[in-house]
């Protein structure tokens, strides 16, 4: 099954917990923040992957199942549409 | 008639008489009609004359009214041009009363139009609301303003006043000040404070028309987009598609300002060519770049959009948008550079401080900027800046990184000239080294401390 990481950047404090366990997938802007690959979690780090959303201080991580579309993380986000 | 002194602030009169080739000009005046009699908001009287009763609704859903809308082609005059027929299904297809919140926040500095349509036209945005509330089968109507613009609070609350001493609506109506940073007019915002919370936006799924306000089905528009449902709802959607584009039909309103001889907000037909619009609000000779659409918006030489209509899709072929519809032309004396430059650092301090990349990606930006604007940049700063402006690009929770991020990249194409000569000579195009210009563009006055609740 192939599954994205998503970041709640509201949650997210920028602990970098996510990008030490999977720099393969995650890696961290000048800031300290996560930045996702575009791209499905390899299979072979999917029991890293889980292990770096249980391990997430602020649970502001996820995993989400891809459906082939586009990153529900990024499409989630509002649209700059103001009423 | 169909310009009109955009701030009904006391000091602003109405100005401006019919232009006589308002016809040709895409001038109509929908929204407007009679606006140039009085400043003053039109009574209910006043405004029955004008455009006859709102037809009367029972409760329960209606679909006809969503059918109308959704064939008028009707969208969203908030920014984001989304079909308000799309959205109104949507929250009526939500389970339990829904709720309608109409929002009169804007916080977009550049532009004059919802605080012009409500202050002139308060019950027409209200029957919009209304009628839309009893469509899509709300109780209650939240209307929500800017708590600092007290007048216009006033305004809308005399307005409801007067329709509940009429016994008019079957729907409740609330008037709310909130606090207006940029970010608060934002959907999620307004929904977080009108749920007890700061007026910041929220991560979203849910988004508010699943649950919303009192996590019920939301129905958030914009005031415009509800004056504009008021008027379908009484003279249907055959007669809204008259004017504008057949795939943008009706009028919208607009704000030009800067290097024209009368800015003011007007009400064009949708589609109308820029330079018309530029043309009839005077266009200065030797005016610099205009801004479209707002601090979101992009810059462009004159010469680049008068040809194009103001219509999302004519505009997107150079990567831009109608927004709320300003129209800012950069005064001839005044620098691209330094305006953006001020701008992005009102920008970044109007973001929420929730999500890491704008609370620290905004600031920088606005540093290396400031930087260039200088003509001292400390290190290879236009490398700096790409990289970071992709960084923010798509990073918050809400799209105010987004929008800032496409302001400052228009700049630096818009401005390329400009950003080489501040770096070379530590000079302005505009004129000479230090001379002090006046800014053009408006920045709204500190904060200071304003709470977010």
């Amino acid at each position: 099954m192939k599954a994205r990481l998503a970041v709640n950047m509201i949650a997210c404090t920028g602990h970098g917990l996510c990008a030490e366990l999977l720099p393969e997938v995650v890696a961290l802007d000048e800031w300290g923040y996560p930045v996702v690959a575009d791209r499905p979690v390899p299979h072979e780090l999917s029991s890293l992957a889980r292990r770096a959303v249980r391990l997430c201080p602020t649970l502001a991580l996820r995993l989400e199942q891809a459906q082939g579309g586009p990153n529900p993380a990024s499409a989630g986000a509002t649209a700059d549409r103001r009423g | 008639m169909a310009r009109h002194g955009g701030i009904a602030d006391p000091q602003t009169a109405v100005r401006g008489t019919v232009p006589h080739r308002a016809e040709q000009l895409g001038l109509a005046s929908r929204l407007t009609l009679g606006w140039h009699e009085s400043g003053e908001p039109a009574s209910l009287r006043t405004h029955r004359d004008r455009y006859g009763p709102a037809p009367r609704l029972g409760t329960g859903r209606h679909g006809a009214l969503i059918d109308g809308v959704t064939h008028a082609g009707l969208t969203g005059r908030g920014g984001a041009s989304f079909p308000t027929g799309v959205k109104m299904r949507a929250v009526a297809r939500g389970r339990g009363p829904a709720v309608v919140v109409a929002n009169g926040m804007e916080s977009e500095p550049a532009s004059e139009k919802d605080k012009a349509l409500l202050s002139r036209a308060p019950h027409l945005v209200l029957d919009g609301a209304v009628l839309a509330a009893l469509a899509v089968g709300a109780d209650i109507v939240h209307v929500c303003l800017p708590r600092k613009r007290e007048w216009l609070f006033n305004v809308v609350r005399t307005a409801v006043a007067e329709r509940e001493r009429a016994n008019l609506d079957p729907v409740r109506i609330e008037v709310h000040g909130l606090p207006d940073y940029y970010v608060s007019s934002e959907e999620s915002a307004l929904v977080h404070w009108l749920n007890g919370g700061e007026a910041k936006p929220t991560a979203v799924p849910p988004r508010p028309f699943e649950k919303g306000v009192g996590q019920r089905p939301t129905l958030i528009d914009n005031v415009e987009t509800l004056a504009h449902v008021a008027l379908i709802a009484r003279f249907g959607s055959v007669w809204f598609r008259q004017t504008g584009l057949a795939e943008a039909p009706g009028t919208m309103l607009s704000t030009v300002a800067g290097a024209v001889r009368a800015p003011g907000v007007y009400e064009i037909e949708v589609g109308t060519a820029i330079g018309d619009v530029l043309a009839m609000s005077g266009l200065h000779p030797d005016a610099g770049p205009i801004l479209v659409g707002g601090y979101f918006g992009t810059w462009h030489d004159v010469s680049e959009v008068a040809h194009l209509p103001m219509a999302p899709a004519g505009l997107r072929e150079i990567g831009a948008a109608p927004g709320a519809g300003v129209l800012f032309v950069l005064p001839p004396d005044a620098c691209g550079l330094s305006e953006t430059t001020r701008v992005l650092t009102w920008l970044a301090g109007q973001g929420a401080g929730q999500c890491g990349p704008c609370m620290f990606g905004l600031p920088a930006i606005a540093d290396d900027f400031t930087q260039l604007a200088s003509g001292r940049p400390k290190g290879p700063v236009l490398d700096r800046l790409d990289r970071r402006l992709a960084a923010v690009l798509g990073r918050g929770a809400c799209r105010h990184p987004d929008g800032a991020v496409r302001l400052a990249r228009s700049a630096l194409t818009a401005f390329a000239a400009d950003v080489k000569a501040h770096a070379s000579h530590r000079m302005c195009l505009t004129g000479r080294r230090g001379q002090a210009r006046t800014p053009a563009l408006p920045i709204p006055r500190a904060h200071g401390a304003e709470e977010w609740r």
